[in-house]
């Protein structure tokens, strides 16, 4: 479980997030929406420890992570996966080595038992025949899928995803929300996935915080959204006037 | 100026970070090796390109210029020696491999940085200004040195082959003034320069990329700034070098 407690951020005297209070549970799939803009990229490097919050706390299961030193945080780390929105594949390093690297710093594993481990992640997001590809050699499904493949090597007890379906079709994005869904599930991680993509709010929205200028404006599940009153929420989530229309009809 | 000194702050903090005890040697033992091939090995061709030719032209110049019956011949031999071990093959040849590794070493970790691979480092809970930085500090100032030796060799040789193939000098002469005065210790402080210019090269154009921000417009921009910061930096501790070790 991951909780966030009134959490202030500002850039140059800007207020980025204004008092963000919520909870993320254990083995379901959080998402953050909002608009571009709306600091919801900021929230999430902040529960990461990539911004530095001004004022509040976040606290990974009963341990304050925000006001831990560099040290103490690294070995919370080590049970942190995350997906960035281009991939963020070291572009030197083939499938495999990225997949194999957190296995090569944390762990003291024969090189038999890494690459077991490797093939089985790679298994897992069905690249088993992509080991040896550079990820300029990828497709935009496939460097998500590697990502995810690395972010699961350490048996993640939290997975961030920024943006995970940022360039893909809407088929591939699918594919890849239910793979998240499912890992989620299977491993029982804390997963928080930020999205502007309303198919996979209403795909695997198993809790949605809409943050609306830097501000938590709304949470809820997929189906709450269907029923909510929230005006910016709609004009958010039901933009197109066809999905206006959808949300009448179910109402 | 206020600028200047934050830079110099940051510039240390990063020192400091990158300097701090490594995650697992074994890693930094295989990347050290590589980055001696991408940043050492990769550079000789340039080096002994580079090296031969001025090493001729200094040659031709000094056997144009010295004409006169009152100048022996061989101080041609030893004039180029001197140019080629206590300037050329140490700063000069710095001023060019800050022009070629250091934009890369820029462009490398610049662009890392903004395809988000650096805050991908820092999330698995590794020290990434150690991992990506150190082992190249490492390799050039390891390989450097000997860039430098291998840069005075074949400079002496193109002045030697020049010598034959145009017959401006006697190559015996030339042979002589190599051997005119010779003390090792001008070796050694050239070869120390280097050791001091390599890590300017790698820390300063590190520095530049790994505090990029924006798109490939800044990278490109922090990968000039490498260069020239690199390459200022160059001059003033080679003066400040050789009033300490040759006075």
């Amino acid at each position: 479980m991951i909780k966030v407690e009134n959490v202030i951020k500002s850039f140059e005297g800007r207020d980025i997030l204004k008092n963000i209070s919520t909870e993320f549970g254990t083995g379901q799939t959080n998402l953050i929406i909002g608009r571009s803009g709306s600091g919801k990229t900021v929230l999430l490097k902040s529960l990461v420890g990539l911004h530095e919050v001004d004022k509040g706390a976040i606290y990974y299961d009963d341990i304050c992570f925000s006001t831990l030193d560099f040290r103490a945080r690294k070995a919370i780390r080590k049970d942190v996966g995350m997906i960035f929105q281009g991939g963020a594949l070291l572009d030197a390093s083939t499938v495999a080595e990225n997949v194999k690297l957190p296995l090569d710093l944390f762990t003291d594993q024969s090189e038999e038992e890494k690459m077991e481990r490797v093939n089985l992640c790679l298994k897992r997001v069905n690249l088993e025949n992509a080991h040896k590809l550079y990820p300029s050699e990828l497709s935009g499904g496939m460097v998500k899928r590697a990502a995810i493949a690395r972010a699961i090597v350490l048996n993640p007890r939290y997975l961030f995803c920024d943006e995970p379906n940022s360039g893909l079709d809407p088929q591939t994005s699918i594919v890849i929300d239910n793979l998240i869904s499912d890992i989620t599930k299977e491993y029982n991680i804390t997963t928080i996935i930020n999205t502007h993509d309303m198919n996979s709010v209403m795909e695997i929205g198993e809790k949605v915080v809409f943050i609306y200028e830097g501000q938590k404006w709304w949470e809820g599940t997929k189906d709450d959204i269907l029923h909510a009153d929230n005006p910016e929420l709609n004009d958010f989530v039901f933009a197109s006037a066809m999905a206006k229309r959808a949300k009448m009809s179910v109402k | 100026m206020f600028k200047f000194f934050e830079s110099i702050g940051k510039y240390t903090l990063l020192m400091q970070k990158v300097f701090s005890r490594p995650e697992k040697r074994s890693i930094y033992y295989t990347r050290i090796m590589h980055e001696m091939e991408t940043l050492g090995l990769n550079s000789i061709g340039l080096t002994a390109i580079i090296s031969i030719f001025i090493g001729s032209a200094v040659t031709l110049q000094m056997a144009i210029t010295l004409e006169s019956p009152f100048i022996p011949q061989f101080m041609i031999g030893y004039a180029t020696r001197e140019v080629m071990i206590l300037e050329f093959s140490s700063t000069v040849l710095a001023l060019i491999l800050a022009g070629k590794v250091g934009s890369n070493i820029a462009s490398e970790i610049g662009t890392m940085r903004i395809t988000e691979q650096i805050d991908a480092l820092e999330i698995m809970g590794v020290n990434s200004a150690s991992y990506l930085i150190l082992p190249k500090i490492v390799a050039t100032i390891f390989f450097f040195p000997f860039l430098a030796i291998f840069s005075m060799l074949i400079g002496i040789a193109g002045g030697y082959g020049i010598a034959e193939i145009t017959g401006i000098m006697n190559p015996t002469d030339y042979v002589e003034g190599l051997r005119y005065y010779f003390y090792t210790s001008e070796i050694t402080y050239s070869l120390v320069k280097m050791v001091f210019f390599a890590f300017c090269i790698t820390s300063i154009s590190a520095y530049c990329g790994y505090y990029a921000k924006g798109n490939s417009l800044e990278v490109g921009k922090a990968s000039t700034r490498a260069v020239v910061i690199s390459s200022i930096a160059i001059m003033i501790c080679n003066l400040v070098l050789t009033q300490l070790i040759r006075t």
